[in-house]
């Protein structure tokens, strides 16, 4: 039996074209794009082919993109980058309170380094309110980084109303927006940010590649230091087979956009009245309007994640959990905790991520299993007994 | 990531459920670190009758709860007694590092049913374990700032590294 991917975020299945374009990229044996024989010269103009579809993809000019090795560099990039290179004007980074780990970690490094933070909370469906952001700035605020949609509960901020603070205030923003990227529209020029983070694998491109976007005129020092690429801000030859997969991608989901969010709503809005029908005693987290339309995250209460995973993979379905026993760190997910999810109901909270190949009849399998697992774990619990 | 026992353990876990009328019950754990177990006992000529579990929890956790029931079934009180955290996850062919500490509480839960029956038959008041609070199993093995991911220690209510405070919210 195939197994029924409904763990998009972690990855994508790559599209046949892209396979395609990387496997014939491989059998060429290019030079080194920085080579100026035309071995090399061959490969820098396959990159920039790809830089161009790579920027049509989020409406920017094909000189403000960079590209880095995933969105997890792109975010250490743009937040150290910049408060490396303002770092004589002031050390004060706003951010919000849910955050990705690639965001968390490099504010908390900066933190080591005598940088200040000022964490803006969210309310009950992960929303940060542009007019707390507002109320965190100080005279030496250098950076406000806030996340375009959150990748445990879907909730997409809004952007557009703190780019236009921050342009007031003449602080650069960044907007990590990993999880946006290739599955609802972005433009750079209409959000007003200053700098943006993606990754491939979250359209249908490879992993191990990403792009940072980088508005002309933002300050922003080297994450690598190196040679002179990507116009010397990113030192460190190119993953060339990466990058031109990523090009094909960009240009195929531009080009799917539309039917893809429309093939993804009618998925979400059967599972969301199916899981509703089916099993008693679920939240569903995050915003129910300004949301993604490839995620829902639900938490079941009374039962655990990872044994709900364990039992899935069982019967061949592939999902994610935010349980802190799998994640073997011993901690609750900091999003659901943000949302006010107690820790028994964070930790039976499951990510259900689709994208364009996911079927009904995927969904209607999915939903029968759950129902039986769900029923048998709580046949187990102590929490569901005492309920 | 699990052994083969600890899946056949967790697929088809032995002894679920909740004896009415135990003769000794022990429930330890709580959701913030991830795991919850309550065995109930049935005890006759100082004998471990019948033995039952609930557990709210991962893969390991449930296994360890089934195999602990398994282990402890038809023993002496005496013998149930040299059931430890080691034995359990050695009967199941070991269990992931990150795993051991956390979710292999089932020794823990039988031990405390055993002396709930012992206390209970000597007329002692039962012994209450307080679950609440930001709770940390042992001194090596802390908690985890939910934000930062930096270890924080038992009682504190602000992350040293991140500076945001921790709330604690439980559902029980």
């Amino acid at each position: 039996m195939n197994t029924i991917n409904l763990d998009y975020i972690s990855s994508n299945p790559l599209l046949p074209e892209v396979k395609n374009a990387m496997i014939e990229a491989i059998k060429k044996d290019y030079g080194n794009p920085s080579s100026a024989h035309r071995l090399g010269e061959e490969a820098a103009e396959e990159i920039e082919k790809a830089r161009e579809k790579v920027a049509k993809l989020i409406t920017a000019s094909p000189d403000e993109i960079i590209f880095t090795s995933c969105g997890t560099e792109s975010n250490n990039h743009a937040i150290k980058g910049v408060a490396f290179a303002k770092k004589d004007k002031g050390k004060h980074i706003v951010t919000s309170d849910t955050e990705h780990n690639s965001v968390l970690k490099p504010i908390r490094t900066l933190r080591t380094l005598g940088y200040d933070t000022t964490s803006v909370s969210v309310d009950q469906f992960g929303r940060v309110k542009p007019d707390d952001v507002l109320k965190a700035i100080r005279d030496d605020t250098v950076l406000i980084t806030i996340m375009h949609a959150n990748n445990e509960i879907g909730t997409i901020q809004p952007i557009k109303e703190i780019a236009q603070i921050a342009r007031e205030k003449k602080i650069t923003f960044h907007c990590d927006a990993v999880t946006s990227v290739g599955v609802v529209p972005i433009d750079v020029h209409d959000l007003g940010i200053d700098l943006l983070s993606f990754a491939a694998n979250q359209f249908n491109g490879p992993s191990g590649v990403g792009g940072l976007y980088v508005r002309k005129g933002t300050s922003l020092w080297p994450l690598l230091d190196g040679g002179g690429q990507e116009n010397k801000r990113r030192g460190g030859t190119e993953n060339l087979i990466g990058i031109i997969g990523m090009g094909v991608a960009s240009e195929i989901t531009l080009k799917e956009m539309e039917s893809r969010i429309n093939h993804l709503k009618r998925i979400k809005e059967r599972l969301t009245n199916g899981l509703r029908e089916n099993i008693d005693d679920i939240i569903f987290n995050g915003y129910p309007e300004y949301s993604l339309p490839n995620l829902i995250s639900l938490s079941i209460k009374y039962i655990e994640g990872e044994s709900i995973v364990l039992m899935l993979d069982e019967e061949n379905i592939a999902v994610a959990t935010k349980s802190a026993c799998a994640s073997g760190s011993l901690r609750a997910s900091h999003v659901l905790i943000a949302i006010g999810r107690d820790y028994a109901d964070a930790q039976g909270t499951l990510v259900i991520t689709y994208g364009r190949d996911t079927t009904e009849n995927d969904i209607g399998r999915f939903l029968e299993v759950l129902k039986k697992t769900v029923d048998t774990l709580r046949k187990m619990s102590p929490l569901y007994q005492k309920k | 990531m699990y052994s083969k026992t600890v899946m056949d353990h967790f697929k088809n876990p032995r002894n679920v459920g909740e004896i009415q009328g135990a003769d000794g019950v022990g429930e330890v754990g709580n959701p913030i670190c991830g795991d919850m177990m309550k065995i109930t006992i049935k005890v006759a000529n100082e004998r471990i009758k019948d033995i039952k579990f609930l557990t709210f929890g991962c893969g390991a956790a449930i296994a360890v709860s089934s195999m602990v029931t398994e282990m402890a079934k038809g023993k002496t009180l005496d013998e149930a007694k040299q059931i430890s955290k080691e034995s359990v996850a050695k009967a199941l062919d070991d269990l992931p590092k990150n795993k051991l500490h956390c979710s292999n509480l089932g020794a823990d839960a039988l031990q405390m049913a055993i002396k709930d029956y012992e206390n209970r038959k000597s007329g002692k008041v039962k012994e209450q374990d307080t679950t609440e609070g930001y709770h940390c199993y042992t001194e090596e093995e802390s908690c985890k700032c939910p934000y930062c991911d930096s270890e924080m220690h038992t009682g504190e209510k602000t992350c040293a590294m991140c500076g945001r405070k921790i709330e604690i919210k439980l559902s029980m």
